[in-house]
């Protein structure tokens, strides 16, 4: 064989290699990727046993601390919509009322459950956008 | 003052305009005194925006509130680092920033390039100037600094607490640097395809740009990671979340464009490959800097509403399909001059390098951009978690440090494969030995590829160990010095090289630290009363006492903590003392009066307050998160509410103090989050080997040294010795 | 006061970037040659520095004999003609005064 033609053999193997694990790769995330869900989606689209990702606020009034378990509802960032869930496993620091927050969810028995250690709480805006009073340039 | 913050936003404006026009006129019709006019408006942006940052920083040190910026992010009772660092943590404090930073590093290097790269460094100011322009009108018109508002509010919000950390206050800045430092090669890069000048000068300048970009980033990366873990009660130093992942992918891209400009100067290959990665690293920065602001991912950063992410895209839109249209009408200037000779060479080494480190880097893209793809894809946003990461990541950054064990033993061009063989016999010697070791040592079960990590990070150190010492040996051999002394000057004589291993090593170390504290780390987070202990991994901890202070203006840790409660933990294996830990939970005002005249001082943000016993071997990491909502402590606060007025924060304090006591008395059970993880320090340590490593690759060798190579031909057609002509022309030596 | 100052940065400004249009005598365009100088000068440095690093491949036990030598013969010959289009350019022109 050619120089040449081991070049372009080389490459054809390697292209091929690039392709197959790409295809890996993409069709993988599919299946591993969970949904991000608001609570009314997830009212409206829940499936038993499936996991989800719910993001949105935590209700005030709704958190409640049972042992090990922290009990809290997550409402929709502009709406009424809440789910209630149980979740065990760590709280950051920033986590309270009113708070953004994302949480993986299965329901089960007919309650959602948070999955362990999944709660993630949006860092307080560095950046927010305040409506400031007064004079804006 | 403010006045004359807008004044300058807007003249920096008028100057990026006029000079995109000068330069871009002077390289076009010839005008060096128009090109230079081009240039030194960079000067003057650099002024303007200096003059701008520090009426904004005077602003945060006087506590001026009439800044709406100021009122937002800092306070009276801010300590005076944090309300000079406070500048940056916010949206439009960060753009200034950023701005100014990106004027900086372009005056520094249209300076030192002044003299070279004419055309190419006029079409980069250019660019540079419209960057720079582009951040100057996002906060002119989208989020400005000097925005004021009258009558000036007589306290701040204050910097959230979050946020007070010495190393939360350097990373930004840092990962700026990185970050813009990113947009200087992006703007040669192009600046060179429109001038039809890809060669052997842009490779130069570019490489100093590229590599002071890459350790910028890397310096920032760690300090994020670093702060993570000791800072955050989550006891992680990476999580995958989208905003470390935007800040990885640069680096990335970075570390193998610096791999495969090696290629290029010697080979004259990967032309397009090599001007495609320094725009792909560019417009990485920039989708870095705009993820961050745009919210439109979901992730613990999401920062800010969309208003500024119509701009962004807009703008990376423009650096696609300028890219994409520079490369493919310069395709024939950027044709390979030569082809692998071999594929047992260090090219073809770098090449593999370059594979991989692309392919995590589209790994990473992916994972991170996911839940955009599958919403566009199939209508429903989805995201993937860590796990699918680890998966993809781990393997392939296995390969990465392997090949960098097996680059130091090919010889360029064509390596023979006799003495490749032979040179490979030792570094694979300390792999298996060490596989060997922790087989015996039972430590292997079911961690594959931590185990595979410790071997091939073995081999590197055996493959570059083996590199120094017959470097060092030959050097003795000719020169007779004492080994260390034989070291140094190898080392200042092949800076690049031989830092190039340094750098090598320590990224082998790091994943030696990596792999250890992911796969053989304890956790465990459970709720304990004073006096119980339990066990994790091989040590015991036990809860000796409670602890509380108040302060009414600083806490010992000077953030500014109004209450803070925590435990005593007492640290020991096999029945031996082994540390004293104290994590506590500080509590923050949050001025909101809602929440009573006492419960308001405590109600803000609680920031975990992490103690960790660091060691060689390990690290032993404990938070506490405790419960101050049992029924006699909300008693107590209720009683507190109802009889201390809210314009007495005095006697407010004097309340907290009684709730402190209470909580002393009878302290109920509190909730801990305890780690031992081996091997984390050496995740730091790696990190400043890689960091040394790349300074000294960086430094400029000695010229003496640099220029001395005696040019002759040793074939028998011709003898020709070329007398020398220049001053430049000696004897080689190592 | 802040309008002073912005008068007083409006004029720096202007004079840092006005001042290279003003001059009576504008900076000379770089002749092609010195730019094809500064390229070859690249290149040279470029070049050097390879044959140093196969050499230093040599003595560290990479390369047999055999082989360096072919590596270095061609390597010299590329840095011959990377010298020989120096000379050129100095034989047509010697070295301008670059301002």
């Amino acid at each position: 064989m050619s120089p040449a033609r081991k070049r372009t053999v080389r490459l054809v193997v390697a292209l091929s290699a690039a392709v197959v694990l790409a295809s890996a790769l993409i069709y993988t995330s599919f299946s591993a990727a969970s949904p991000t869900v608001t609570p009314s989606q997830l009212v409206r689209e829940g499936v038993v046993g499936r996991e989800y990702q719910l993001t949105g606020k935590v209700k005030a009034g709704s958190v409640r601390h049972e042992g090990q378990t922290l009990d809290f509802a997550v409402q929709d960032r502009a709406g009424e919509a809440a789910i209630p869930l149980s979740y065990t496993g760590q709280v950051p620091d920033p986590f309270k009322e009113g708070r953004e927050v994302i949480v993986t969810v299965v329901k089960r028995d007919g309650r959602y459950v948070g999955q362990r250690d999944s709660l993630i709480t949006k860092c307080p805006s560095k950046y927010k956008v305040t409506p400031s009073k007064g004079k804006t340039y | 003052m403010p006045e004359l913050g807008r004044a300058c936003l807007l003249l920096a404006l008028g100057v990026c305009i006029y000079g995109i026009g000068a330069s871009l006129y002077g390289v076009r019709r010839g005008r060096p005194d128009f090109a230079l006019s081009g240039r030194r408006s960079v000067y003057a942006l650099a002024g303007i925006l200096t003059v701008a940052f520090a009426v904004l920083e005077l602003a945060f040190l006087r506590s001026d509130f009439s800044f709406n910026t100021v009122a937002d992010t800092s306070s009276v009772t801010t300590p005076t680092f944090y309300k000079a660092a406070a500048v940056w943590s916010s949206q439009e404090g960060s753009l200034l920033l950023w701005a100014w930073l990106l004027s900086l590093w372009s005056s520094l290097v249209l300076f030192l390039t002044r003299r070279r790269l004419r055309e190419e460094s006029a079409y980069a100011t250019a660019i540079l100037l419209g960057f720079a322009g582009f951040f100057d009108c996002l906060m002119i018109f989208y989020a400005t600094p000097f925005a004021t508002t009258n009558p000036a509010p007589a306290e701040g919000v204050g910097l959230d607490p979050l946020l007070r950390h010495p190393s939360m206050m350097i990373h930004p800045p840092m990962l700026y640097s990185g970050y813009t430092l990113c947009i200087v090669p992006l703007a040669f890069g192009m600046g060179a395809l429109l001038a039809r000048k890809v060669d052997a000068e842009w490779i130069r300048a570019t490489r100093r740009f590229a590599l002071a970009a890459w350790l910028f980033l890397g310096v920032g990366i760690m300090l994020g990671a670093r702060w993570s873990y000791s800072e955050l009660g989550w006891g992680g130093y990476w999580g995958w979340d989208a905003v470390e992942n935007a800040s990885l992918m640069p680096w990335l891209t970075g570390t193998a464009f610096l791999h495969s400009l090696m290629i290029q100067e010697k080979r004259g290959m990967l032309k397009v490959w090599n001007v495609s990665l320094v725009l792909a690293t560019g417009t990485l920065a920039i989708m870095g800097t705009f993820l961050v602001r745009s919210g439109i991912l979901s992730s613990i950063h999401a920062f800010g509403g969309a208003t500024l992410g119509v701009p962004f895209v807009t703008l990376i839109g423009v650096l696609i399909a300028a890219s994409i249209y520079l490369v493919y009408t310069r395709r024939e200037m950027l044709a390979s001059e030569h082809r692998l000779d071999s594929l047992l060479s260090r090219e073809s080494i770098f090449l593999a390098n370059n594979v991989v480190l692309v392919g995590l880097c589209f790994v990473i893209f992916w994972g991170t951009y996911f839940p955009l793809i599958s919403e566009a894809l199939t209508g429903h946003s989805a995201s993937v978690g860590p796990p699918w990461f680890d998966r993809y990541t781990v393997p392939l950054a296995l390969i990465l440090v392997l090949l960098s064990g097996i680059g130091p033993v090919i010889a360029w061009r064509r390596a023979t494969v006799a003495n490749a063989r032979r040179n490979f016999l030792a570094p694979l010697g300390c792999g298996l030995v060490v596989l060997a070791a922790l087989l015996i040592a039972g430590i292997s079960t079911g961690k594959p590829l931590a185990i595979a990590m410790f071997c091939c990070a073995a081999f590197v150190l055996g493959s570059v160990g083996q590199e120094y010492w017959r470097g060092a040996r030959l050097r003795r051999a000719s020169s007779g010095e004492a080994p260390p002394l034989a070291l140094f000057a190898l080392v200042r004589r092949n800076r690049r090289r031989y830092g190039g291993y340094i750098v090598h090593i320590g990224m082998a170390v790091l994943f030696v630290g990596v792999a250890a504290s992911s796969s053989f780390q304890h956790a465990s987070e459970l709720s304990l009363s004073p006096g119980q202990s339990t066990k994790v991994g091989a040590y015991t901890v036990r809860y000796v006492r409670p602890t509380g202070t108040i302060t009414s203006k600083e806490d010992a840790a000077h953030t500014g903590a109004t209450m803070s409660l925590g435990a005593v933990l007492d640290v020991s294996k096999n029945g031996k003392h082994v540390a004293t830990l104290t994590p506590s939970e500080g509590f923050y005002d949050s001025g909101e009066p809602a929440q009573g005249s006492v419960g308001h001082l405590i109600g803000g943000q609680a920031v975990s307050h992490v103690s960790m016993d660091g060691g060689i071997t390990r690290d032993v990491w404990s938070a506490i998160a405790p419960d101050i909502s049992t029924p006699r402590l909300l008693r107590v606060m209720s009683i507190a509410n109802k009889t201390i007025p809210l314009v007495r924060p005095d006697e407010g304090m004097i309340a907290l103090a009684v709730l402190v006591r209470e909580y002393l008395k009878a302290p109920p059970p509190a909730q801990f989050h305890l780690i031992v993880s081996p091997l984390v320090l050496w995740i730091w340590i790696g990190g400043l080997i890689v960091i040394g490593g790349a300074l000294i690759a960086a430094w400029p060798a000695p010229s003496a040294i640099r220029r001395r190579v005696r040019v002759g031909l040793r074939s028998p057609e011709d003898r020709r010795d070329r007398a020398p002509a220049s001053p430049e022309r000696g004897l080689a030596r190592v | 006061m802040a309008a002073l100052l912005t008068l007083v940065l409006l004029a720096a400004v202007i004079a840092v970037v006005a001042s290279p249009l003003l001059r009576r005598r504008s900076p000379a365009a770089p002749a092609a040659e010195s730019v094809d100088r500064a390229e070859l000068q690249s290149a040279r440095e470029a070049k050097y520095r390879e044959i140093r690093d196969a050499e230093l491949d040599y003595r560290t036990g990479k390369l047999s004999r055999e082989d360096y030598e072919a590596v270095d013969s061609s390597l010299r010959a590329e840095a011959l003609s990377i010298l020989d289009g120096l000379e050129a350019l100095e034989e047509r022109k010697p070295p301008a005064r670059l301002s």
